[in-house]
């Protein structure tokens, strides 16, 4: 039982060690090493997880001789371990199923070096879910930002490396912004580590000059990670990020990474400030208001785009607004729907990207909507897979997306007054919206076209970790209530 | 700069025409190299090809030239500027270091009367990044490495990436130019310079725990070490040293010890075990517990990465394929 507290150490270290390691390896057994421990860690998440509901309790975990205020902490509940579980479990179906379009797109002698990468990223994921402390977040967010880059470039061709020059320059004046704030909070407060800062936080922001202070490093770190997650204004790298990197980076790109930011922000927002300062701060409004112009006009984006994997990555700006509105409706009630949504998304999103290129694959390599004509007919299983998120995309109840809208409808009705009005219309014109474009592209791909009786064998190493995915979704919108008592009592270990 | 920072949907001209799909090709690298290039120079597509990019370069030119490129450097000079003064008029609320906030020294404190006891080093820095918050550096060193490896992935030749003709060309010639006349300067000054910088660089890794310095100063005097060397005498004098295999095994052994000693310190200091590393007597070169160790794999990887970079970025190879 004790020695379980040692698991969220052991798959930080172990996910750098096994980055170093995949530079020695050739690319078929970097794969192999990569696949059997993301296992191992999927396994370590989910004995955390059991741990902490069956303790009812979270623990801290002194990374060294030393403990709170002098040396680095990490920290377990109910809530980190959740999300490091679903977020390893999507990184290996990611891995298992986009596996042999890493063989095509990637040359063969750097391969190695794209699971190196892989790996890298994990540590930083995991790092960043576990670390209790500010800092730490910040080396890891440094990795995240590099190798998030990685393994866009490692396709190399022109689009590639431009989207990844232009993600590159928005990732380090996000990551700038955020070391200021750090450092400003840093200043004030005389500390890094989250239980510290919040204590002394609790009693600096009776003191006007500080709150100054305060209210501006919170709101320079909510820039910053908003910048890197792809919040309204700031979205338009998104589609080409997205659309040209290789389907599992694509994949872990828009449904990990992004939502790792967004997990580091709502934990300094619970445990560095304290959710009772933040929820009297201006900063509130204001992500709700980008929240909800992020719904929209990601929304408007998708239908624009003529492409399929343009459409879905703009469709990803759309749910990042929805997470942000959760995080400005605020309470336990939003901050949950935010968080279960972040789940939804991680596990429909990541379907998505990696059935376009399979589709795009049946009809010629061609990822246009014109050329995609009844793709979906020619291999039904990637049709299917496309259409179950789709669904949940949209909204269709027994669906995880459904329950996240119907969650966020909740917390907005909680709040009332003029959000509940602002929210509901919004999510009911970006439904809309999300129900034009998925519907479409259904339609088109559904249609048959000239060359209906070409059937094209399906591949059971592709089907599998996808209809794992569909599993996870179907489970998240039937059995939503256990996903959602288990945040919730994560937010109360948060306090 | 418009087309890097926002998604301009300028790519639509581009693609809009009858055979789109070849140029898509040509776009998403599918089958792009060898064969299928060879195909588009001859056939009718390369041309159309660069007559298409001429236009879109010209459409670029134009908008940037236009209304919007007004537009967007004042809304950017604009929230530069805005930005700047909020953070200014942040500063002038900030307390007077160590008089008005005296609570707020409470960790910095603890380092200074107590970091020699508790980690045996005399430099307290080192102390601090290897010894108290040594979950961060362990991070900070990986970075470096992610760095490289990312740097790696775009500039190593591979089959995608091929130089051309002319680049093979000049590189030739550098190298015959090496060769035969030398850089009679540069040769002089590195005579000299070298044994200096490695010797320093030593210095620095190894006294990291008893004088400003360590693993991340010291790494860098000698990778700036192995750089001039480099320049000098060519890339054929630090191949002897430094192969790829050497640079792997090198990074996996300095980063694998780190890993796997800091992990061995995070596990015995959670669970409450004694570690059996001894501190030694401060002000001695083996003092200091992990440090010096640890100092030597930062180093290491350090110098690595810095001659990885400039070896990439001139050659296209860390070193000599084995």
């Amino acid at each position: 039982m004790d020695f379980i507290r040692n698991f969220p150490m052991f798959s930080v270290v172990l996910s750098l060690f096994s980055g170093v390691l995949c530079t020695l390896l050739p690319g078929k057994k970097a794969r192999i090493y990569t696949i059997a421990y993301e296992c191992v860690l999927i396994a370590m998440a989910a004995a955390v997880l059991w741990l902490t509901v069956h303790t009812g309790a979270s623990f801290t975990y002194v990374m060294g001789e030393f403990p709170a205020p002098w040396g680095n902490e990490l920290r377990a509940g109910v809530l980190e371990s959740a999300v490091a579980l679903l977020f390893m479990s999507v990184m290996l179906c990611s891995v298992l199923a986009g596996k042999r379009y890493v063989d095509q797109d990637i040359d063969e002698s750097k391969i190695n070096l794209y699971y190196t990468i892989l790996n890298l990223m994990t540590a930083a994921i995991m790092a960043m879910t576990w670390t209790n402390d500010i800092f730490s977040g910040y080396v890891f967010l440094e990795i995240l930002t590099l190798t998030s880059c990685g393994i866009l470039i490692v396709r190399e061709i022109g689009r590639t490396t431009l989207a990844a020059v232009r993600y590159m320059i928005l990732n380090l004046v996000g990551s700038g912004l955020f070391l200021l704030g750090v450092v400003l909070m840093y200043d004030i407060t005389g500390n890094l580590l989250m239980v510290p800062m919040q204590h002394e936080i609790a009693m600096l922001y009776q003191d006007p000059g500080a709150r100054v202070v305060l209210i501006m490093a919170t709101g320079i770190i909510t820039i910053g990670l908003s910048i890197k997650s792809g919040l309204f204004p700031f979205h338009y790298w998104m589609p080409d990020t997205y659309g040209w990197a290789t389907p599992t980076s694509a994949s872990i790109l828009s449904s990990l990474v992004s939502k790792c930011y967004i997990f580091l922000l709502i934990k300094i927002y619970w445990r560095v400030i304290g959710i009772d300062i933040f929820t009297k701060m201006p900063i509130r409004n204001i992500v709700f208001v980008l929240g909800l112009c992020g719904m929209i006009f990601g929304s408007v984006s998708a239908i624009r785009a003529d492409n399929i994997n343009r459409m879905v990555a703009f469709s990803s700006a759309a749910q990042i607004g929805y997470i942000y509105m959760g995080i400005g409706l605020g309470g336990t009630a939003g901050f949950t729907a935010a968080v279960f949504h972040i789940m939804a998304h991680a596990v429909t999103k990541s379907q998505l990207f990696l059935t376009t290129p399979r589709l795009a694959e049946i009809s010629g390599n061609s990822l246009r909507f014109k050329n995609l004509q009844g793709c979906a007919l020619k291999d039904p299983n990637a049709g299917l897979f496309f259409l179950l998120p789709s669904l949940s995309m949209i909204g269709i109840p027994i669906f995880a997306g459904f329950s996240s809208k119907l969650f966020f409808g909740m917390a907005a009705a909680d709040n009332g007054g003029i959000k509940l009005i602002l929210v509901m219309l919004t999510m009911a014109a970006s439904s809309m919206l999300n129900a034009l474009y998925f519907i479409r592209t259904l339609i088109r791909i559904y249609s048959p076209g000239d060359d209906r009786e070409v059937r094209i064998p399906h591949r059971l190493d592709y089907n599998i970790p996808m209809f794992a995915l569909t599993v996870g979704n179907l489970a998240m919108g039937l059995f939503s209530w256990i996903f959602v008592g288990a945040i919730q009592q994560g937010f109360t270990m948060f306090m | 700069m418009i087309k890097l920072l926002f998604d301009v949907e300028l790519d639509e001209d581009l693609s809009a025409g009858e055979d789109s799909d070849l140029l898509e090709n040509v776009m998403t690298g599918a089958e792009v190299h060898d064969s299928t290039r060879e195909k588009v120079k001859t056939e009718k597509g390369y041309y159309k090809d660069y007559v298409r990019r001429v236009q879109w370069t010209q459409n670029l030119v134009e908008i940037e030239n236009s209304g919007f490129r007004i537009f967007y450097t004042s809304v950017a000079v604009i929230s530069c500027a805005l930005l700047i003064g909020m953070l200014l008029f942040t500063i002038s609320f900030l307390p007077r270091y160590g008089m008005e906030n005296p609570e707020g020294l409470d960790v910095v404190r603890r380092y200074v009367e107590h970091g020699l006891q508790e980690t045996g080093a005399i430099n307290i820095i080192s102390g601090i990044i290897l010894d108290y918050r040594a979950f961060d550096t362990l991070g900070e060193s990986h970075v470096l490495f992610t760095a490289l490896m990312c740097v790696t992935v775009l500039l190593r030749i591979d089959k995608k990436n091929m130089r051309t003709q002319y680049e093979d060309f000049y590189l030739i010639r550098d190298e015959k130019y090496h060769e035969l006349y030398g850089e009679s300067i540069m040769r002089g000054v590195a005579a000299v310079l070298l044994p200096c910088l490695f010797l320093y660089g030593a210095y620095v890794l190894l006294n990291g725990q008893n004088s400003p310095g360590g693993g991340f100063s010291g790494g860098a005097v000698v990778g700036s070490g192995l750089i001039i060397c480099a320049a000098a005498y060519g890339f054929n004098s630090t191949d002897r040293m430094i192969t790829r295999k050497t640079a792997g095994l090198i990074a996996f052994f300095a980063l694998g010890f780190y890993s796997f000693a800091k992990g061995y310190v995070f596990f015995t200091g959670a669970n409450g075990i004694e570690n059996h590393i001894p501190k030694g007597q401060p002000g001695a070169i083996l003092s200091g517990g992990l440090i010096l160790p640890l100092d030597i794999a930062v180093g290491l990887v350090v110098a690595c990465t810095m001659f990885g970079f400039y070896s990439l970025f001139r050659r296209g190879s860390i070193g000599k394929e084995v």
